[in-house]
């Protein structure tokens, strides 16, 4: 399979030409992609499909294809194969395994449709059942958009079953009796008759013969042993004792080390350089010059990490003007301008608002302008990635969420076709979207050319990491309702303005290529959510601006929850409702949301009197599937505030481990108040001012809220977690922040109005 | 030049000048000692010096003065410290990737204070985690201290 071919496939995502993918690709869709496992297996070794290897030595490895990055997917994905093998995690060995096409993910394309993860019309349906094949055309192996899940929770248990049924054919076969009357017994089938058992090791290899059954019964819910129940991370050995698990610790023989400068102004290229200082440096060999789809500058190699951040610091090098505003506020007027646009996609428009303010009084009208600035990832581990150019191969090592986009891109680096490149993905330091990113990889496979075949590790600096981020953009939101004094709203209106991240992406991804057309994550958050209202509109304007940016938690709705649900509040205020009881009104036709809210106010004492100086703050949010209600209990603290609780009620539809996702639910919390209380990215002359952590800081232990959450299964999806935990939290935060001082938040973040405690 | 590191003499090169940090890691090859910010703001890189916690990205080779221990010297698979276990049993890490560090504060804390209040936690633990794990980090100071408690 061609790369180039791929590459033009992959422009239908921007383009949402969903219905002509299909009808292109139905061959694709509808044929297996070939088991990669077969390619590599050792001796000894059956595979059953892409997901499961048994050796003669009874071990049985599962390949989990999704980045653990923190959110335990290891854990939970090999969970779902064992629970069919009737295994527990102790007796399985978890895996990246290799990147390939078959591990594509079809969960994380459904959340890209332009629906309401509620609204189950034909249109929606149809366009969610689409979007999985769009995921297999693509061949898209990544970890993102809280999908692995709901991608995995049939196909791993598919994986599982099938191999069982496999397996006791097999042990039938060598025990002349009926596969009926078998059991399985840890890693061994046993005939109770007779007393023969054979292990599935001794098993495996007559077994992966016999081809798949063609019809599967999945284990029942009723009898499930591990999956719904808190299983002992597969992962978390190895990370509280020091093993080199992540793309950073790869260490390879003969390795040689890396790091790059690259231009402080986007898109910028040098325009002269002088290397002496550099070179002179001990230990540090080559300066090589990288022009690059993701970026212009500078790779050091040298022996060792340090003599490269050295050689990178001694670089002289004069950089060509930014080609953009070059200060925040200059950026953030051009996100402005667009708000006094005409609105290039509107995914919500429910009566007509502009019908109901025309013949508004002016004291029935509430208006407001929202601001987010933009923000960097700061996952702890720095962007690192490990390449190896040698005899016609390319090895890629790196903590990567996107891995088959790498193997495309960097393929065409170094000129073989897609069977040459070998990626392997190390466990991830943090992704939080950053790490779908190509500029990283591309990067060592750039420095790989110039080693002779040795080994290049390239490690980013922190500064490197966080001023070449593709940060969640800057966005604005401007709103308007009609309320009168205790009555439900009858209009809301709501105009959001961001640069385009899906333009972004594809502009740096793939060249050329780019998609036209408007960005649904711009309104991701806003035009989603449960209410009803009778004139109910919710539009979007992308602006202009070159800034590399990219999905950051939760994507549009990190920004879209706290406009939509400080403006709620603001609302509430307006008519004298409380904001719990007029939210149970207006999402009175979505019985998940009214269970959410209910609950999180029985956990947090809703109603409660508040002393001086403190107060709770109520927000609700569905993102990802998974609907949110949250409230948030600030305090004064000799004149800072404390963020003292948080209460987090989730619909989920089904838990995999309660353990894991209640992680997931109070991780999210914890990213989303970090930026609300002091996160920023400004710029200067087309530069990020914050190189580090000690001006882009995050939330620290004597920061963090106690967090309560409740996992409700009652929904008939399966929602995502890594990410819904975040758009809730900040306008929850918001509005304790109003009910303890009477200050409204509008623009982030919040330490630019109030103090915290610090 | 040789430093005394987990109640061994390792070989850390021949620069005085270079960060224990990147000593550690990319000379003598162990790498659980993480590289996180550089300039001491985050903790990923914690080790002990003299039973003291140092950010190792911030301690030249040539001015260490005494006895280096890492998360490699604080316990193994078989043989592990009562954090690490408590990190277990409360299932602490989520990326894992600031949790050498994270337990090597801890292990400090614990030594000088044996029961600390949420206060101490506090001011001793001020190591940066992007996965927000600091809730079950708490949890797991307290169960780590009801265990050496009970061992005394």
């Amino acid at each position: 399979m061609g790369f180039a071919k791929i590459a033009r496939r992959t422009f239908l995502i921007g383009a949402a030409a969903i219905a002509g993918g299909v009808a292109v690709g139905y061959y694709y869709v509808n044929k297996p992609y070939a088991n990669p496992l077969e390619d590599d297996l050792a001796d000894g070794e059956s595979t059953f499909n892409p997901y499961i290897k048994i050796s003669e030595d009874n071990t049985v490895t599962i390949i989990t294809p999704r980045a653990e990055m923190g959110q335990g997917v290891h854990t939970s994905l090999a969970a779902l194969v064992a629970e069919e093998l009737d295994l527990t995690l102790d007796d399985i060995v978890a895996e990246h395994g290799m990147s390939d096409w078959a591990y594509y993910n079809g969960g994380m394309m459904e959340d890209g449709v332009p629906f309401a993860a509620f609204n189950e019309s034909f249109m929606a349906e149809a366009a969610r059942v689409a979007m999985p094949a769009v995921g297999k055309l693509l061949g898209l192996q990544a970890t993102g958009g809280s999908s692995s899940i709901k991608d995995g929770f049939d196909k791993m248990r598919q994986a599982g079953c099938a191999t069982r049924y496999m397996l006791l054919e097999a042990a039938a076969k060598e025990f002349g009796v009926s596969k009926d009357s078998l059991k399985l017994e840890g890693k061994t089938v046993v005939d109770p008759a007779s007393g023969n058992s054979k292990t599935f090791g001794e098993l495996a290899s007559a077994a992966a013969a016999l081809g798949a059954p063609s019809e599967l019964v999945l284990r029942e819910e009723k009898d499930w042993k591990l999956l719904g129940k808190p299983q002992p991370r597969v992962d978390i050995p190895a990370k509280v004792t020091g093993q080199p698990i992540f793309g950073i610790d790869v260490d390879l023989p003969d390795m040689t080390y890396g790091t790059v400068k690259m231009s402080p102004r986007f898109w910028a290229k040098a325009k002269s350089y002088d290397d002496t200082a550099a070179l002179a440096v001990p230990g540090v060999q080559k300066v090589v010059p990288l022009e690059t789809q993701t970026g212009n500058g500078f790779g050091i190699i040298a022996d060792n990490t340090w003599a490269a951040f050295k050689g990178a610091e001694a670089l002289e090098v004069e950089w060509e003007e930014a080609s953009y505003p070059k200060t925040s506020e200059a950026m953030m007027e051009v996100i402005a301008a667009a708000l006094d646009t005409e609105a290039d996609q509107s995914l919500r428009d429910d009566g007509s608002v502009v019908t109901a303010f025309a013949d508004a009084p002016q004291e029935e009208l509430i208006e407001a302008e929202y601001s987010v600035p933009w923000l960097a990832h700061a996952c702890m581990e720095p962007m690192n990635a490990t390449a190896q150019w040698k005899d016609g191969v390319l090895d890629v090592w790196a903590p990567t969420q996107a891995p088959t986009i790498i193997q495309m891109i960097c393929s065409d680096l170094v000129g073989v076709e897609s069977d040459a490149v070998r990626v392997h993905t190390t466990n991830l330091g943090g992704g939080f979207g950053r790490r779908g990113e190509v500029d990283f990889p591309i990067y060592a496979v750039e420095l790989a050319k110039h080693t002779e075949g040795r080994p290049v590790k390239v490690t980013w600096s922190r500064e490197e990491d966080q001023r070449h981020d593709t940060y969640r953009p800057a966005a604005m939101g401007r709103m308007k309702a009609r309320v009168k004094k205790g009555e439900l709203p009858t209009a809301f209106d709501m105009h959001i303005s961001s640069p385009s991240i899906m333009k972004s992406l594809l502009d740096r991804t793939f060249p050329g290529q780019a998609a036209a057309g408007p960005d649904n994550t711009i309104s991701h958050g806003a035009f989603d959510q449960p209410y009803t209202i009778p004139n109910y509109r919710v539009q979007s304007s992308k602006a202009d601006l070159p800034v590399p940016i990219g999905f950051w938690r939760s994507v549009g709705n990190s920004y879209n929850g706290w406009f939509h649900e400080g403006f709620m509040d603001e609302i509430a205020e307006k008519a004298g409702m409380d904001p719990l009881a007029m939210r149970l009104e207006l999402m009175k036709d979505y019985p998940e949301a009214i269970s959410v809210l209910n609950k999180v106010a029985e956990m947090s004492g809703w109603g409660r009197e508040m002393p001086e100086g403190s107060g709770l703050g109520l927000a609700h949010v569905i993102s990802f599937g998974t609907w949110v209600a949250m409230v948030v209990e600030v305090s004064d603290n000799d004149g800072d505030i404390s963020i003292d609780n948080v209460w987090a009620a989730c619909e989920f539809g089904t838990v995999i481990d309660p353990s894991i996702v209640k992680a997931q639910i109070m991780s999210g919390i914890v990213f989303g108040l970090s930026s609300a209380i002091g996160q920023e990215i400004t710029f200067e002359d087309g530069e990020v001012v914050e190189g580090n952590f000690d001006e882009f800081d995050s939330m620290r232990m004597n920061q963090c809220p106690k967090i309560h959450v409740e996992l409700l299964e009652t929904y008939h999806k399966i929602g995502g977690a890594g990410e819904p935990g975040t758009p809730p939290s900040i306008p929850a935060l918001a509005n304790a922040i109003y009910a303890a001082t009477g200050q409204r938040m509008r623009t982030m973040p919040f330490s630019n109005d109030v103090s915290f405690v610090s | 030049m040789k430093l005394n590191i987990n109640s061994k003499l390792v070989e850390v090169g021949d620069d005085p000048e270079m960060p224990l940090l990147w000593a550690l890691r990319d000379v003598a090859g162990m790498k659980g000692t993480k590289f996180g910010c550089g300039i001491a703001a985050c903790g990923a890189c914690t080790v002990h010096v003299d039973g003291e916690p140092v950010r190792s990205c911030q301690l030249m080779v040539g001015d260490v003065d005494g006895p280096i221990t890492t998360i490699e010297g604080i316990g193994d698979a078989d043989n592990l410290h009562a954090v690490q276990q408590a990190w277990i049993e409360e299932q602490v890490p989520q990326c894992g990737y600031c949790q050498s560090g994270q337990i090597m504060a801890a292990v400090a804390l614990l030594r000088d204070t044996p029961e600390p209040t949420d206060e101490d936690i506090d001011d001793a633990m001020t190591n940066l985690c992007r996965c927000g794990t600091y809730p079950r980090i708490r949890s797991a100071i307290k169960r780590a201290s009801e265990t050496i408690k009970q061992e005394a």
